[in-house]
């Protein structure tokens, strides 16, 4: 019996990573079907990779509601209601950081990165050179994070209102696109988008409104937001400031 | 399937060291500073393998699977033969269109099947006391990210520079920021993160790079990123735009009364 519901329960998760990927397919095949009228290259391969994908999305996921979403709320709970400054703060840097670190789409585009940097002649081409200089870029994509979730942390003790730190970032995003070099610009702008897809926004999201719930006068539905902002911002100067050290 | 297993075991390895730290991060935190067990512990463990497997899945599929589609679609569709150019006819940018409406239907499609959006969009609707529908808000996003990744792939094609239109971008959040609920404003700012999700991200970097490849004249280390860039701009400006539209509209109606 136990069995049995463990099985529904299995495909039912997979029917669900299947639903998610079915608009990309639809389009795709159309594409394909009306408009290119080709076969598809490799077709073989590539559907063997949907099938990685969808099957390693989905226990992904899973994995992260067993284990780290729950222990990581509670957490983030229990370290908001002590009252610690400093364990708070490190606490707040130390999440953004090891979950961006751990970031599926992070990874992707580092790698495409460090690719066409090579390809174009502004890295070397040794694999040695590609590995560090992807390794890099994340770690640098997840100290920012880091900060940023440290600030998001602090503007949400002291109330700071969360416009005029957006609109700073922005004029500092611009003047580090003066002085950054071409190459980098693109990158550091996708950077933004990036960081903030599967482990983060929802820890980080708890960690925001568990802070206004403890906090007096604080509307977790108001104040508990915002967090996700930072994050999209500070890579980007980060990045840019990583793409000074490399290509200058 | 020796070569499979092999490639399997040292992406597995290497997904064990990125995980590492969110380890060290519950280990220390929990047990040191709180000073309290860690609670569910099998279930945890349990949750890591899965996590570790997962990923390293992911990352064989993405390289077998999402990238090649968005370098293959890049590919296809922006060929010469594709177009029908004559030989050494060169393409305006015009030609390209389907290029375009290949990247706005990828955009709309997995935006409005994205749960995270519809999670922001529940909460907009709670936020604003009802005045923000969850589909309308849905349904604008959508069309906002369609509409940024084709002006994303006109970017890359015509060669202009990215930060121009990162600028004018900034200036009408800027604006709206002025001018929008001040309560929904933390709520939109978020909402640039939650359109990129996973898949879309290496599908849609793969079809930029590949496209400035493809594109005479355009240069895949300058030119080749920058969508998902627009892909985060426009949730942002739809949520804000949508947000006083539906204020206004309400403000109206209670003066008609």
């Amino acid at each position: 019996m136990l069995i049995k519901t463990n099985i529904q329960l299995f495909f039912k998760k997979i029917k669900t990573a299947f639903l998610d990927l079915l608009p990309i397919i639809l389009v795709i095949v159309f594409f394909q079907a009306v408009v290119i009228q080709q076969t598809f290259p490799q077709i073989g391969e590539v559907l063997a990779g949907v099938l990685l994908v969808v099957f390693g999305l989905m226990l992904f996921i899973e994995g992260l509601e067993m284990g780290l979403f729950p222990i990581g709320e509670a957490m983030a709970y229990a370290l908001a209601k002590k009252g610690s400054l400093f364990w708070l703060l490190l606490f707040a840097f130390a999440l953004g950081f090891s979950t961006t670190i751990a970031e599926p789409a992070l990874l992707a585009i580092a790698k495409e990165a460090a690719k066409i940097s090579s390809e174009a002649g502004l890295i070397n081409s040794d694999a040695e050179t590609l590995k560090s200089y992807a390794l890099g870029l994340r770690i640098s994509v997840a100290i920012s994070v880091g900060f940023a979730i440290l600030i998001g942390v602090l503007r949400i003790l002291k109330g700071w209102p969360l416009y005029y730190l957006i609109i700073g970032g922005y004029v500092i995003v611009m003047l580090m696109t003066i002085i950054a070099p071409q190459e980098i610009i693109g990158l550091a702008y996708d950077a933004g988008g990036v960081t903030t897809s599967t482990i983060t926004v929802p820890l980080v999201t708890a960690l925001g409104v568990g802070l206004a719930n403890v906090i007096k006068g604080r509307s977790p539905l108001l104040d508990g937001f915002g967090l996700i902002a930072f994050a999209s911002l500070l890579p980007m100067i980060f990045v840019m400031g990583y793409g000074l050290f490399w290509f200058k | 399937m020796i070569n499979f297993l092999l490639d399997f075991f040292t992406i597995l390895f290497y997904t064990m060291l990125d995980v590492l730290p969110i380890i060290l991060l519950i280990v220390f935190f929990q047990l040191l500073v709180l000073k309290q067990p860690i609670p569910h512990l099998k279930r945890v463990l349990l949750g890591g393998i899965y996590v570790v497997l997962g990923l390293a899945l992911f990352l064989m599929g993405l390289e077998k699977a999402l990238f090649p589609i968005g370098e293959i679609m890049a590919n296809q569709l922006a060929s010469p033969s594709f177009l029908g150019l004559e030989d050494n006819a060169s393409a305006n940018w015009t030609d390209y269109y389907w290029i375009y409406i290949f990247a706005a239907s990828i955009g709309f499609s997995t935006t409005i099947a994205e749960p995270s959006l519809i999670a922001v969009a529940i909460k907009a609707k709670q936020v604003s006391a009802g005045t923000i529908s969850v589909n309308g808000l849905r349904i604008t996003v959508a069309i906002g990210v369609a509409f940024a990744l084709a002006l994303g792939t006109f970017r890359i094609i015509t060669g202009l520079p990215l930060y121009l239109f990162i600028l004018v971008g900034y200036i009408v959040v800027i604006i709206q920021t002025i001018f929008a609920p001040k309560d929904l404003i933390a709520l939109a700012y978020d909402s640039g993160g939650v359109t990129t999700s996973t898949v879309t991200v290496p599908l849609v970097t793969a079809l930029g790079l590949e496209l400035s490849g493809v594109v005479p004249g355009s240069n895949p280390a300058i030119d080749g990123f920058g969508l998902i860039a627009f892909a985060s701009l426009f949730p942002i400006i739809s949520v804000l735009g949508y947000s006083q539209f539906m204020f206004l509209k309400n403000k109206m109606s209670h003066i008609k009364k």
